[in-house]
């Protein structure tokens, strides 16, 4: 029996995107860059984050002819974004051909209490997570990848780190848990009981996991691979420095040989301004992007 | 004897690869560089991006140490991304390639994500049982030379074919609990090394 669209194509995406790099562009050649320098899929967006935040106002999914100019200049995958619940734009974006949908806090939301049912698309989607159990509670809703949030548009990769230390260390929890012990530990997470299940018997998401929002250098893509994520978002990080086609081939290598210091100094050398970036203590409760998703 | 097969890990599927291959009894070898490749037995090129793994492969001549391992045999076998790397001609594509197999293959070849899908496939080769196949933004071969054996087609295109010491499909046997296909590759490495 042949069937389109089902829950293993959409995960299979996704481990196929690992080791990889997905960058954010705005244009068809910005788009051409990214995939020149060896990126494993690109983010097409009207903005990226740090103009998002610069810009302030409300930020919406980018306009549908920006999403098929990209499409239509790069052989590999194309995602784009939908704001928090906007079932809508995700529909929309799915007609328009988009091989992952990004249900994203760096837009605004459009629901302030739910999310979108993603159990009821062909597309798959990727979320963003602070800890375990909001990443569990977005794979019960059919995301087919999880990335972690951290601050975006910042350059600044301690959120990241943050989310990716806290969602190990509640796995790492769940596998010493007696069984009793886990309902209490889903109640108090607010996780599906099945997926907690799943997490304290396998020691790992049941789909693959990357690391966003902040990553400047070559250095924070090796960082988050090595803190155990399966690949990398770089949103502003690239066409915001002073050279993104040295730092976009830096950061794909990078994510490849990230756990070899040798190749990481040779690669880190001579790639220019990095984008400038933000202290976290600077943003006000309002302008932090990953407090948004419920 | 124990055999000690490569799994190309410079992006992609290269971990579940990994698994299966232990589940068969193998020692296996992430390989990332040039040195990774000394005393493996066979090698898998795994699903991932084409032109990520090819731009990968350029670094310090990784994909030529590749193609003469192929050309003096050593068993390859690719799995979608890794079909691709190994054709002669790829349909409107420059991109880098390791030229190994005399095939044409076209790229997405079943269309973008929305189009992914899987299917039960008849592969005689692994007698009458189907293989349960996933086909993620799949390629397939449009052409291939006479010297190239056709082992599954879905639909009338060719998902499944062996070249000699090369083996490359369209889907991704990584991705389920039928262990068949990578038992056919083990048997070809068996058989070269016997």
């Amino acid at each position: 029996m042949t069937d389109i669209g089902s829950l293993k194509v959409k995960t299979g995406l996704a481990e196929m995107l690992k080791g990889g790099v997905i960058m954010d562009v705005t244009t068809p050649e910005q788009a051409k860059i990214a995939e020149e320098a060896g990126a494993c899929a690109v983010m097409a967006l009207e903005r990226v984050p740090s103009d998002i935040r610069a810009e302030g106002g409300v930020a919406r999914m980018a306009d549908p002819s920006i999403i098929e100019g990209i499409m239509a200049v790069v052989s590999i995958p194309v995602m784009a974004k939908a704001r928090i619940g906007h079932f809508v734009e995700a529909r929309i974006l799915e007609a328009l051909g988009a091989d992952y949908i990004d249900e994203s806090e760096v837009l605004t939301p459009a629901d302030d209490t739910y999310h979108i049912n993603k159990h009821d698309f062909k597309v798959p989607f990727v979320c963003g997570c602070r800890n375990l159990g909001e990443a569990l509670r977005r794979i019960g809703e059919g995301a087919a990848m999880i990335r972690t949030k951290g601050e975006p548009g910042t350059g600044n990769v301690v959120e990241a780190v943050r989310h990716m230390r806290t969602v190990m260390s509640e796995i790492r929890a769940l596998t010493l848990m007696p069984k009793e012990e886990l309902m209490t530990a889903a109640k108090n997470m607010g996780a599906p009981y099945d997926l907690v299940l799943y997490v304290a018997e396998h020691g790992k998401l049941p789909v693959v996991n990357f690391a966003a929002g902040g990553i400047a250098t070559p250095a924070d893509a090796a960082l988050m691979m090595q803190l155990g994520v399966d690949g990398i978002f770089v949103g502003s990080g690239i066409f915001k420095s002073g050279d993104p086609i040295a730092r976009a081939k830096a950061i794909v290598l990078a994510t490849t040989h990230y756990n070899d210091p040798k190749i990481l100094a040779q690669i880190s050398k001579d790639l220019g301004q990095p984008m400038s970036g933000i202290e976290i203590s600077t943003l006000t409760e309002s302008q932090r992007m990953q407090e948004r998703g419920w | 004897m124990k055999k000690r097969v490569g799994v190309l890990a410079l992006q992609g599927a290269f971990r579940e690869h990994r698994q299966v291959l232990e589940n068969l009894g193998c020692d296996v070898v992430e390989v990332r560089k040039s040195s990774d490749l000394k005393g493996i037995h066979g090698l898998i090129i795994p699903g991932g991006e084409s032109t990520t793994i090819g731009k990968l492969l350029m670094i310090d001549e990784m994909g030529e140490r590749i193609k003469d391992l192929g050309m003096k045999d050593l068993p390859i076998f690719g799995t979608c991304a890794g079909m691709i790397l190994l054709s002669k001609t790829i349909i409107d594509s420059d991109q880098y390639r390791l030229n190994l197999m005399d095939t044409v293959v076209e790229r997405n070849a079943f269309g973008r994500q929305v189009a992914s899908f899987e299917t039960d496939l008849l592969v005689p080769a692994m007698g009458p049982h189907l293989v349960r196949a996933v086909f993620i933004r799949a390629p397939y071969l449009r052409e291939v030379a006479p010297n190239v054996g056709i082992l599954s087609e879905f639909e009338g295109k060719i998902v499944f074919a062996r070249q000699g010491n090369l083996l490359a499909s369209a889907f991704h046997p990584e991705l389920t609990q039928d262990l068949r296909v990578h038992q056919y590759f083990l048997d070809m490495i068996n058989e070269h090394w016997a």
